[in-house]
């Protein structure tokens, strides 16, 4: 059974948002099931600082040894970091999936939009978990 | 047809280690356990890993016709063998096409074909369609065969205290008969990973034994269980073709970098008539290696470019994880085939360069070329 911890919000693409210090900016990244799911990760290609991205659209890519996938923006927002770390390590993202394996920040357009997204026990649901 | 996956003799072991379970050639098997990938595939080259290859297809032939049938089904020279060799070859359609990969094994009263196991049912009825005009009987044993590969550095280390037979006497593409941990077992000193290792064929009962006891013996040389992801990266650092992804029966072994096993002069084979003829006639299209100067991850049916057009595609890809850059296969024309010709591989919206080069990629292998 995957980590899913509370106070987590996350799409049924398995992609999550974690709250940061700062109101209204949020770490994105994919879950501890997905990074199960696609093995170990050899590349993740992530978009400039500063790019604007719609929800659902995808923001870059995640190699991993068995098959690529597509990330998608779980809301609309601007990037205002990217985790540069994972160019020379991109095993965080299956080490540790919600800490150092994060993949951007996103200040978000509209908070209302985060009312879409799962919480963590809707998110367990989705599993079958 | 849909067909219900069957079940090695080690399916409850892999289940029980936590084996990602996924389809492959009509079997269930493990594609890697907890450990993952690239740990599996670092066991292989430096320690060693225990792969569960029962799904491999075997048929016996016995009679005394029966090399004159394997010269006429296989490529390479089968009268070369001496009794507890192993040989390399294929088998090709009469215009030319592979048909099956395969290894000959020439026993004391028996030959040893052991088949992809995604062609089985393909190669045993073309076995058996040939085999008519021979004294020989053909017996398909698949089902009664399972297949342990021990590979790695320490695969013999870790096997020799298992079994009286003389290990250091059995050099590479080599085979005999012994007994491994109480269970009678063809040992084979080949395998399709470039490290030194074993390949044990045993009865499905005993193949749960052998596994545990191999597993104990290696505890303490680092042996860990490894899945059909880390062999697939392992082949291809070593160049080997896969069949379905590298070899079809649209190419000839002549194409597909197989002229090394192809004895166009050993007599007539099937295909041999269509080989001679594409020789004459000239390779138009080559099966060639090639790896990435830039970062991006090559895989199975990326096209690739040159000159901004289309010119091939790729076969097999992967990043290697012992040299961490894209390596793979692909089909280009004969005129891009050289050492160091600059390609483009298209990877969705952009085009990575590459250059061919020629296997294998990985030279430090642990292979006893005796």
């Amino acid at each position: 059974m995957s980590q899913i911890p509370e106070g987590l919000l996350y799409t049924e693409e398995h992609e999550y948002l974690k709250p940061s210090d700062e109101e209204g900016v949020y770490f994105v990244g994919v879950t501890d099931y997905a990074q199960g799911e696609l093995g170990d990760v050899v590349y993740v290609e992530l978009p400039e600082v500063g790019a604007r991205f719609g929800k659902m659209e995808p923001f870059g890519t995640i190699e991993a040894v068995k098959a690529v996938s597509d990330l998608f923006c779980p809301v609309s927002g601007e990037v205002v970091e990217v985790n540069t770390a994972l160019d020379d390590d991109p095993s965080l993202v299956n080490s540790d999936p919600y800490g150092e394996g994060w993949m951007i920040k996103l200040r978000v357009d509209e908070p209302a939009e985060l009312d879409d997204l799962l919480d963590a026990t809707a998110y367990r649901a989705h599993l079958g978990e | 047809m849909t067909e219900s996956l069957k079940k090695t003799p080690l399916y409850d072991v892999h289940v029980a280690l936590g084996g990602k379970m996924v389809p492959f050639a009509g079997f269930h098997m493990p594609v890697q356990y907890p450990a993952g990938i690239t740990a599996e595939h670092q066991a292989v080259r430096t320690r060693a890993g225990l792969f569960d290859v029962s799904h491999m297809g075997e048929f016996f032939l016995r009679g005394p016709q029966a090399l004159d049938l394997i010269q006429k089904l296989t490529v390479n020279d089968a009268s070369r063998l001496a009794v507890g060799q192993v040989q390399y070859s294929a088998m090709c359609l009469p215009e030319g096409g592979i048909i099956d990969d395969l290894l000959v094994y020439r026993g004391t009263d028996y030959w040893m074909l052991v088949v992809n196991a995604s062609n089985k049912d393909k190669d045993l009825a073309w076995v058996l369609r040939h085999a008519g005009q021979f004294d020989v009987t053909v017996e398909d044993r698949s089902d009664d065969t399972a297949l342990l590969a021990l590979q790695g550095p320490e695969a013999a280390a870790i096997l020799q205290p298992l079994t009286k037979t003389p290990l250091e006497e059995l050099g590479y593409y080599r085979f005999g008969e012994g007994v491994v941990a109480g269970v009678e077992a063809i040992i084979s000193r080949t395998g399709y990973t470039g490290e030194d290792g074993f390949e044990l064929y045993v009865s499905p009962e005993s193949a749960e034994p052998l596994w545990q006891a191999l597993m104990e013996a290696g505890r303490d040389r680092g042996l860990m269980p490894a899945g059909l992801g880390c062999r697939d990266s392992l082949r291809l650092e070593m160049g080997y073709a896969l069949y379905g992804n590298d070899l079809d029966e649209e190419h000839t072994p002549l194409e597909s970098g197989l002229a090394w096993i192809t004895k166009l002069q050993k007599g007539d084979f099937i295909g041999r008539e269509a080989l001679l003829r594409q020789k004459e006639e000239g390779i138009r299209r080559r099966l060639v290696g090639f790896r990435l100067t830039e970062r991006g991850f090559p895989r199975h049916g990326y096209p690739v470019v040159a000159d901004g057009a289309e010119v091939g595609v790729v076969t097999s890809g992967v990043v290697s994880p012992t040299l961490g850059e894209g390596i793979g296969m692909a089909w280009v024309p004969a005129s891009l085939a050289e050492e160091d010709t600059p390609l483009g591989i298209r990877i969705r919206d952009k085009v990575v360069a590459a250059r061919v080069t020629k296997p294998p990629f990985y030279r430090g292998g642990s292979i006893r070329r005796s």
